[in-house]
């Protein structure tokens, strides 16, 4: 007699085991949505902390793009007290003559003078305003704006007449040109012809009272010395001009000149920027690794008090593999419920918090697809030994303890 | 003709020290179309012997056969190929997922046969007419009373038309008038041609089988 040829195998299609992986989930939503939260807010931190620092980093690297990074300030070294010291006398023009030099405005900060809206204030409010002497160009080379008014020019140059910078007319009150406006400068009145726009690279500029080089030699005794050269370079070559700056500002005492480039302080906030991501993804990563602990630990417990379901379904013909897959499913599931809800939670916090600032959120689309793939193969381990035991309990044993 | 299922000189012993000698070497056949009753006191072996019967567990030696297929010979995935499409199990406690409607619960006895959900459905709904539960198609699991959830069992073991039907103490949480229904059910339904070995310590159900065996000591009395 023939041996029968041996049975058909157990099978599960793929259409019922999306049912069958959810009934735990179904059936304790509850439960499931405590082991989600860990992973969620483990990815949410991740995410976040991408989206916010991508976001901060990008509005830096705008106003990087829009300052231009090839801006250079030539100053001595060894200001007193807050006041800057003399460069020699033709710092400004050689500078000028220096290759690779586009522009280079002189301005002199000039001791000891204050700056009042009226003549009736006592000399010791001064307000903390500088009144500080430039060429004419300075508006240029800054690549700086008006925002009311006219700036000094050749003619108005050697006349008591006074460019503000934004913070020094908001706190003389000077808002617009439209009256009568004057300040208190020295010993005299200088007229305001004009306003600036705060100048982000040379914060300075923004708290001085500007007025020209013939002014400030006849009227208020400045002896010509420049006390701080603005340099606009060929942006290929900024640092190689930098390196040659001091020589030409000051030959005799070349160590006596300090050259400083005032975008290198916003390019250092993308450094300190990456630094503190990476301890917030570590951070985040930590908060990940606890909820893919919790999901594990949860998908124990549930495989443990569904003994039962799991003999039954062997007893139906359930093969080992077809009950881990269940509980494999089951705890990929929360894994990804964990990471979507994550990632939006991410996006959110980035979106408020750019906002907030006035930044562009930007949500990098690779964060949000890491995050939610490690959250899957955080569900996909977490799930592993649970199913593997589940799969290996004898149904006999799993229909008795039930 | 092959039995629908048969027992050759099994044998399953636990170990331990002493090692339990549960089934100490029955030998059986049921034929298709038979209903038996297995009877004996408590520790006699009966339920080890239906484990073994049914394919859930393996014995120490022995062979037993499923429409003349030896279950030794088979591999664990060929073992569950094998419940999923010739045995059906009906257990004291029942084991419905109790979130599921009745139709659901009895349309999982064919989930692991990959069979399409709507078939499933259409054939559960005929299992459940069966036991006379079409009424409650739709209704939960848990919202069933004791009986309604022994039929709803019943009739997922029944929805495959496995070559045997094994039910382990059908009656034993049921109250008895719930209990006789059930058990008027497996004969009608063995009146239909079903091959059923119902285990019980209750002489009552065991007298309503034509055939009885009694096993004391994991041995058949004779």
């Amino acid at each position: 007699m023939r041996r029968p040829p041996a049975g058909p195998l157990s099978r599960l299609r793929l259409a019922d085991l999306l049912p069958v992986a959810t009934i735990g989930l179904r059936t304790r939503p509850g439960r499931a949505a405590l082991s989600v939260l860990g992973v969620a807010i483990g990815i949410a931190a991740m995410v976040a902390v991408l989206g916010v620092t991508r976001s901060s980093q990008a509005e830096v690297l705008a106003q990087l793009d829009r300052l231009g990074t090839n801006l250079l300030t030539v100053a001595s070294s060894d200001p007193r007290g807050g006041q800057e010291t003399q460069l020699p006398d033709g710092a400004a023009s050689s500078v000028r003559r220096t290759e690779g030099v586009l522009a280079a405005s002189a301005t002199a900060q000039l001791d000891d003078l204050a700056v009042y809206r009226s003549d009736l204030i006592p000399d010791a409010h001064g307000g903390g305003l500088d009144v500080r002497a430039t060429d004419t160009a300075l508006l240029s080379t800054l690549d700086a704006s008006l925002l009311n008014g006219v700036f000094l020019d050749e003619a108005t140059a050697n006349y008591p007449v006074v460019v503000l910078g934004f913070k020094a007319a908001t706190v003389l009150g000077v808002a617009d040109l439209t009256g009568d406006d004057r300040i208190w400068l020295g010993d005299r009145w200088f007229v305001v012809v004009g306003i600036l726009q705060p100048v982000e690279l040379a914060p300075e500029i923004d708290r001085a009272a500007l007025i020209g080089f013939g002014a400030a030699a006849s009227g208020l005794g400045w002896d010509g010395h420049p006390t701080r050269v603005y340099v606009r370079t060929d942006t290929t070559r900024t640092e190689e001009v930098a390196s040659m700056l001091p020589r030409a500002a000051n030959p005799q005492a070349a160590s006596r000149v300090a050259v400083s480039r005032p975008s290198d302080v916003l390019s250092a906030r993308l450094t300190v920027a990456d630094a503190t991501t990476s301890l917030f993804l570590g951070l985040g990563a930590v908060a990940l690794l606890v909820g893919g602990i919790g999901i594990a630990n949860v998908m124990v417990i549930s495989v443990l008090e569904r003994r039962g379901e799991v003999g039954l379904r062997r007893a139906l013909g359930a093969a080992r593999r077809h009950v881990a897959v269940q509980f494999v499913v089951e705890s990929v599931l929360l894994g990804a419920v964990g990471g979507g809800v994550g990632v939006l939670l991410g996006a959110a916090v980035t979106v408020v918090l750019a906002q907030n600032r006035g930044w562009q959120p930007i949500i990098p689309p690779a964060a949000a697809g890491l995050g939610l793939a490690a959250a899957v193969v955080v569900g996909t381990v977490a799930g592993l030994y649970p199913a593997l035991r589940a799969a290996r309990m004898p149904p006999t044993e799993a229909l008795r303890t039930a | 003709m092959t039995a629908a299922l048969e027992l050759v000189d099994v044998r399953k012993t636990y170990p331990g020290s002493p090692p339990v000698e549960s089934v100490r070497g029955v030998d059986l056949a049921v034929h298709s179309g038979e209903m038996v009753a297995v009877v004996g006191p408590s520790g006699s072996g009966k339920s080890t012997l239906l484990n073994l019967a049914a394919g859930l567990d393996r014995p120490t030696s022995g062979s037993v056969r499923i429409a003349g297929e030896p279950l030794e010979k088979l591999s664990e995935r060929r073992l569950a190929g094998l419940r999923a499409h010739r045995l059906g199990v009906v257990f004291q406690q029942f084991f419905l997922l109790d979130h599921a409607d009745a139709r659901d619960n009895v349309a999982a006895g064919l989930l692991y046969r990959g069979i399409p959900a709507r078939q499933r459905r259409a054939a559960a709904e005929h299992a459940l007419e069966q036991v006379g539960l079409g009424h409650r198609m739709r209704h939960r699991a848990r919202l069933l009373s004791g009986g309604e959830r022994q039929r709803v069992a019943i009739a997922r073991a029944l929805i495959g038309r496995p070559a045997v039907l094994f039910a382990d103490e059908p009656t034993g949480n049921l109250d008895s008038a719930t209990g006789d229904a059930i058990l008027e059910l497996l004969c009608e339904l063995n009146r239909g041609g079903a091959t059923i070995v119902v285990i019980t310590h209750d002489t009552h159900v065991a007298s309503a089988a034509r055939r009885r065996v009694t096993l004391r000591d994991g041995r058949v009395a004779p």
